[in-house]
C-alpha cells in the first residue's frame, strides 16, 4: 500500500493466510472452485498488494494507483481474497460468491468487480492489453506501474510473445509480469503439455529484465518485487515465480495434481484446520 | 542451341494488390482518412494511431508523419495491436487501429471480442481491403469481415462509399461512445456523395435518389455502383431508388422498412461482401421480424473463396460491376 513502513514485510505472512484462508471459504461456498491456484499464488499476491502496489482501497479507480491485470480469470478466487483483504471489497460478498447476480463470478470480470481491472479468462489477453495501458501511461506521464499476473500455461499462447516483443520493443519500463508457474495446466502438467522452458533465457533475449524465484517464498519475492520497481534500465520486467499448487494446506499439496482439483463437501472445514494450524505465531 | 521464339503473350490485366477501385476518369481524393485523423488530431491530443505494419497501406502514414510521438508501430502482430488499443483507451486516449480486414476479423477476432467490445472501450478499427477490393486472391479478400464484426455485442460497424464519407465519418467515430469498425477505402478513393448533398451521420441511412420501380439498398462501393446503375437505366426508362446504409450495425430500421416497405418495388441489397451474414441478410432478417415482405434479392458475392486476378474482371464475374447491376435490376423487371 501507499508507503511502506518499516517492519510492514512483518505482516506479509499473515496477509498470505488471510487470503488463503478466504479463498477457502468462498470454494466453501459454491463447493468448488480453483482453489489449489488460489493457494498457490497467495505469497505473490499478498506481496503484491501489501509490498509493492500503490493503492487507495477506498477510491479503487484512483488514477494514480498501479493497476493489476489479472489475465488468468480463473483465478478471480484468489484475486477477491485480495482485493477483500485489502478493503477494496466488502468482506460480506464472500457469501455470494460464483451466485447469481453475485459482484464476484467464478472468472474475473472488470465491469463486475471493484478493483478487477480487466476481464481475463480468454488467455493470453492480460499482458498485451498491458502494453496498451503502459503506453497510456506514459502519455499522461503518470508513474504508475502495470503488474500482470499470468500462468505458465498461458506462455503457450501467441499473443503473449506477441507483447514480449512489443514490450522491450517499445521500453515499457512500467511494466511488471509475474508468472505463476505452478507446472499444471488443463491438460497436466505444463512441460508436457507444451514445453516453454527455459524461461529465464527466452524473456531475456526477448529483452526483459528477468528475475526467477520460489513463488512461496515471501521474502524472495519481496526481494524480487523491489528489484523490479527499482531496475534502471528502460525494459520490461518479469518474475517468474515457481509455486506449489495446494499450498499451505498439507493434503491438497499432496493431492494429484491436476488443473482443477476437487475438494469434498466435507473437507473445506478440514482445510482451513490444517491451513491455521500451518500459521506462524 | 538458339531458344525457341515464343509467340507473344497477350498482356494481361494486373491483379496488384493496392490497384485502386476507382474507374477511370472518376475523381477521386487522395487518402482521406489519413488526411481527416491528422485534421482531427491537431484538435484532440487524445487522438493516437496503432497499426501491424501497414500504415501506408491504410493511409495511416499520413498521421504518422504529422505526429510521430502519437503514432505506434506494433508490428506485424495483430492480437497485440487491438489489445495494445484497447489498453490506450482504457487510459484515456482515443486509438485508431489499422490493419486490413481479413486480418482484424479472422486473426483477431477474440481480442476485439474480449478486450475492446466486451468492455464497450472506444477504440476505432480501420480496416482495408474490405470484402473484394484486391485481386490478390482469398488472403486478402475480407468478404465475410461484416458478417464476422454484426455478430459482436457493442460495436458499431461502418461501410462508407467514398472519400467525402469516409472523412465525415472519421470524424463521427471520434466521440463515438463504444468500440467502431470502420471498412476503409484508401489511396485515390473516388468522390461522389460530394454531389447529392450528404452528410455522413452514425446509425442513418439515406436515401440518395427516389425511384418508382425498384429500391436497392446498399453500403460501402456498392453505393456507388447503385448510383451509376440507376443512371444507366434512366435511360430504359427504369426509375430506380437508392438507399445508402452505411451504418451496417446498429441498423437504420426506420429508414429501411419505411423505403421496403413502399408497395410495388422490389427490394435488392447491395453489398461488397459474401452472400453470407452481411447487409443482405440483416435487412432480409429486418423485413421478415417486421412483417415487411416486398420481393427480395441479393446482389453481393458468392458464398466461395474467389478468384485472385483484375478488380474490373473480379467484380464483372462475380456481379457487382456496374454494369452486372444493371443486368440483374433489368432482368428482375
Amino acid at each position: 500500500m501507499t508507503a511502506p513502513q518499516p517492519g510492514h514485510n512483518l505482516d506479509l505472512p499473515a496477509r498470505a493466510h488471510a487470503i488463503r484462508r478466504t479463498a477457502l471459504q468462498m470454494g466453501a461456498v459454491q463447493g468448488q472452485g480453483y482453489i489449489a491456484q488460489a493457494l498457490d499464488v497467495a505469497d505473490i499476491l499478498a506481496v503484491a498488494y501489501f509490498h509493492a502496489m500503490t493503492l487507495r482501497p477506498e477510491d479503487p479507480h484512483w488514477e494514480g494507483r498501479d493497476r493489476f491485470y489479472l489475465s488468468i480469470g480463473h483465478y478471480a478466487i484468489a484475486l477477491y481474497a485480495a482485493l477483500i483483504e485489502a478493503g477494496i471489497v466488502p468482506r460480506e460478498e464472500i457469501e455470494t460468491y460464483g451466485g447469481d447476480d453475485s459482484r464476484l463470478p467464478m472468472s474475473g470480470m472488470a465491469t463486475y468487480t471493484p478493483g478487477m481491472e480487466i476481464t481475463g479468462g480468454s488467455l493470453g489477453h492480460g499482458l498485451p492489453i498491458a502494453i496498451g495501458a503502459c503506453l497510456g501511461l506514459k502519455r499522461k506521464n503518470s508513474s504508475a506501474f502495470v503488474y500482470n499476473l499470468l500462468s505458465d500455461g498461458e506462455l503457450d499462447e501467441g499473443s503473449t510473445w506477441e507483447a514480449a516483443l512489443a514490450g522491450a520493443h517499445h521500453k515499457l519500463d512500467n511494466l511488471i509480469a509475474i508468472v505463476d508457474v505452478n507446472n499444471q495446466q488443463a491438460d497436466g502438467p505444463s512441460g508436457d503439455v507444451l514445453r516453454t522452458e527455459p524461461l529465464v533465457d527466452k524473456w531475456r533475449a526477448f529483452g526483459w529484465f528477468t528475475q526467477r524465484v520460489d513463488g512461496n517464498d515471501i521474502d524472495a519475492l519481496v526481494t524480487a518485487f523491489d528489484a523490479a520497481r527499482r531496475h534502471d534500465r528502460p525494459e520490461p520486467r518479469i518474475i517468474i515465480c515457481d509455486t506449489l499448487m495446494g499450498r499451505g494446506v498439507p493434503f491438497l499439496e499432496a493431492r494429484e495434481k491436476n488443473h482443477f482439483i476437487r475438494v469434498d463437501e466435507h473437507e473445506w472445514d478440514q482445510a482451513l484446520l490444517q491451513l491455521d494450524a500451518a500459521l506462524p505465531r | 542451341m538458339n531458344a525457341p521464339t515464343l509467340p507473344p503473350k497477350p498482356r494481361l490485366k494486373t491483379s496488384a494488390m493496392i490497384a485502386s477501385i476507382a474507374a477511370a476518369g472518376q475523381k477521386t481524393k487522395p487518402a482521406p482518412f489519413g488526411h481527416a485523423l491528422v485534421a482531427l488530431a491537431r484538435e484532440r491530443p487524445e487522438i493516437v494511431g496503432l497499426t501491424a505494419d501497414l500504415a501506408k497501406y491504410t493511409d495511416l502514414h499520413i498521421f504518422a508523419q504529422a505526429f510521430p510521438d502519437r503514432f505506434y508501430q506494433m508490428g506485424m502482430a495483430e492480437q497485440v495491436l487491438m489489445s495494445a488499443a484497447a489498453g490506450m483507451a482504457r487510459e484515456g486516449s482515443i486509438p485508431f487501429a489499422t490493419t486490413y480486414a481479413v486480418f482484424a476479423s479472422r486473426r483477431a477476432y477474440d481480442f476485439i471480442c474480449m478486450a475492446i467490445a466486451e468492455e464497450n472501450l472506444p477504440v476505432r478499427i480501420v480496416c482495408a481491403l474490405p470484402g473484394l477490393t484486391t485481386g490478390y486472391g482469398p488472403s486478402h479478400q475480407a468478404t465475410d469481415d461484416l458478417a464476422i464484426m454484426r455478430a459482436m455485442p457493442n460495436l458499431t460497424v461502418l461501410d462508407p462509399c467514398d472519400a467525402h464519407e469516409i472523412e465525415q465519418a472519421t470524424a463521427a467515430m471520434v466521440d463515438h461512445p463504444g468500440p467502431v469498425y470502420m471498412r476503409l477505402l484508401r489511396g485515390q478513393v473516388p468522390l461522389v456523395l460530394d454531389e447529392y448533398g450528404y452528410t455522413f451521420e452514425m446509425g442513418k441511412a439515406a436515401l440518395l435518389r427516389d425511384g418508382a420501380d425498384a429500391l436497392v439498398v446498399s453500403s460501402g462501393l456498392m453505393t456507388m455502383r447503385a448510383l451509376e446503375a440507376a443512371k444507366a437505366l434512366e435511360a430504359d426508362r427504369v426509375d430506380v431508388a437508392v438507399l445508402h446504409v452505411p451504418t451496417i450495425k446498429p441498423l437504420d430500421e426506420a429508414a429501411i422498412l419505411r423505403e421496403a416497405g413502399r408497395t410495388g418495388r422490389k427490394v435488392y441489397v447491395a453489398e461488397n461482401h459474401s452472400v453470407v451474414g452481411g447487409l443482405g441478410e440483416a435487412v432480409a432478417g429486418l423485413l421478415m421480424r417486421s412483417g415487411v415482405h416486398p420481393a427480395f434479392a441479393q446482389i453481393a458475392l458468392p458464398d466461395r473463396f474467389l478468384d485472385a486476378g483484375a478488380l474490373p474482371t473480379l467484380h464483372d464475374r462475380y456481379g457487382i460491376s456496374t454494369d452486372a447491376v444493371v443486368r440483374r435490376i433489368r432482368d428482375g423487371l
